[in-house]
Order: structure tokens, then sequence, then C-alpha cells
């Protein structure tokens, strides 16, 4: 893991982690919200979904967020709040408002079957809620997820 | 990840094990593109030892499929995906596009 950040003693199982914005470091982020989600009580099934949707979301913060900057950071931040965990991420790329992307069109036969889309659409399908602030500090994603 | 591939009369067998992610997705990518380079366009793709993967290796495996069924040269079929790929193939909507099979025996044999 790379540099801690923050870890309180106040909320037992928050913790943040800087990570280079860097393709190689999403195994890392998987794993960081997997063992956030597996304290949190979490079934493996439902952890692979939260690990799919925190990829999709630092995939599209790396590929467009930071399109082209060199040596950026994502600050994760994962935390239970009861039985909800909160997975926010934070960078100070271009802004980038996934609830802005159009749902892709899933009937679509395969040559009319477009691509882009598809991984805000995954984030929306397996968490709760998926929410997207931007100001002049930069951008701030924060998705959720009851345990059931 | 890994790549392997076996090639038969009718097809190729290849199998991806690891995780395919966009940090992996464009090697993924290029294996299957070099087997259309090299004029095949049959392929199954046996993922029984994939662990994970994201919408990135979903838009390879599309690229894969437009690329292959073009001219009715051949399709890329899919061997043994585990529960949870499959799962999110489904929720992207994928799980029309393309056949599965649960032996390669049998997705060999299909072309």
């Amino acid at each position: 893991m790379p540099s801690l950040e923050s870890e309180t003693a106040y909320h037992f199982f928050m913790a943040s982690y800087t990570f280079p914005a860097r393709f190689e470091f999403l195994d890392e982020i998987r794993d960081f919200v997997a063992e956030v989600a597996r304290s949190g009580g979490f079934s493996e099934k439902a952890i692979y979904s939260l690990q799919l949707a925190a990829d999709e979301a630092a995939s599209n913060i790396i590929e467009h967020a930071y399109e082209g900057v060199a040596n950026a950071s994502l600050f994760v931040t994962c935390d239970m709040e009861g039985d909800k965990i909160v997975i926010s991420m934070r960078d100070t790329g271009k802004s980038f408002n996934p609830n802005a992307v159009k749902e892709p069109n899933l009937k679509a036969d395969l040559s009319e079957r477009q691509i882009g889309g598809l991984g805000v659409y995954l984030m929306r399908k397996l968490m709760d809620t998926v929410q997207y602030e931007s100001s002049s500090a930069g951008n701030l994603l924060t998705m959720t997820k009851r345990r059931e | 990840m890994e790549i392997s591939t076996q090639e038969f009369k009718h097809c190729d067998l290849i199998s991806v094990k690891g995780r395919v992610d966009s940090a992996t997705a464009p090697d993924f990518a290029k294996a299957l593109e070099k087997a259309n380079d090299n004029g095949r366009f049959k392929l199954a793709l046996d993922m029984s030892e994939l662990e994970y993967m994201s919408s990135a290796g979903f838009r390879a495996l599309l690229a894969a499929q437009r690329n292959c069924k073009r001219y009715n040269r051949g399709e890329v079929v899919l061997v043994n995906v585990p529960d949870r790929i499959r799962e999110a193939l489904e929720l992207a909507g994928f799980t029309e596009l393309f056949k599965t099979f649960d032996d390669p025996v049998a997705a060999v044999g299909s072309f």
C-alpha cells in the first residue's frame, strides 16, 4: 500500500490512501476497498461489485480528469457508516461529471454498440448512490452501498 | 494477467488468467488482435482462471467480436465464465453478444 494519509481511531473502519493516478495502481485501490468492505461484513459477491465500481470510478478519473497529466494523485477514502460503505475519490484534474454521461444503449446490436459510458453505467448499477461535486479545490466523487 | 493460445484446426482456444482492468486490457486486446492478424477469426476464450474483468476488458471483447464477425468469417465465444464476471457482463448487456459454453471441448467443437 502507498503512503497512509490518515487513519483515525474515531472511525474504526475508516482509512484514506493517496494513490498515484495510474492504471497500475487499480489493483491496490481494489484491494483497499475489499479490505474495508470485508471488515464491514459485506459478502464476497458484494465485495466484487464494490471493487468493480471503485475500479470504474478510478479508471475514469485517471483517463478523463487527469488526461495527459503526469504524477497526479488520487485520494481515496473508504469508510463504514453503520451498515453502509462510503467510498470517496478526490482528484485535482479536469471536472468530469459521471452523472452527465448518457446511458449506453444495452439493446443495440453488435455494430451499433457503444462502449463509452459503460463504466459510469456499471457504477450506477452496482452502487446505491453516486454523487459528484466539483469546486476550485478539485473533484469529489462519493459512492455508497448498503450491506444486504 | 496471463494469456496463452492453443491453435486447433478450426479455431483458437485462448485462455486468459488473472485480472483484466485498464492496466492490463491493452495487452488482452493485443492478444486478440494478434489472432486476427494471423488470420484466425474463430476464437474460444477460456475464462475459467479469470479472476476479474472491468469494462476495459469488455471493450476489448466487443472490439474482438466486431472484428471476428465481420464478413461472417468467425466469432468469439466465451468458455467457463466465472459467476461474478458473468453477472457484470449481464449488467452491461453483453451476454447476448456472445455464445457461452461450460466446456472448452464443446466450444472448440462448435466451430
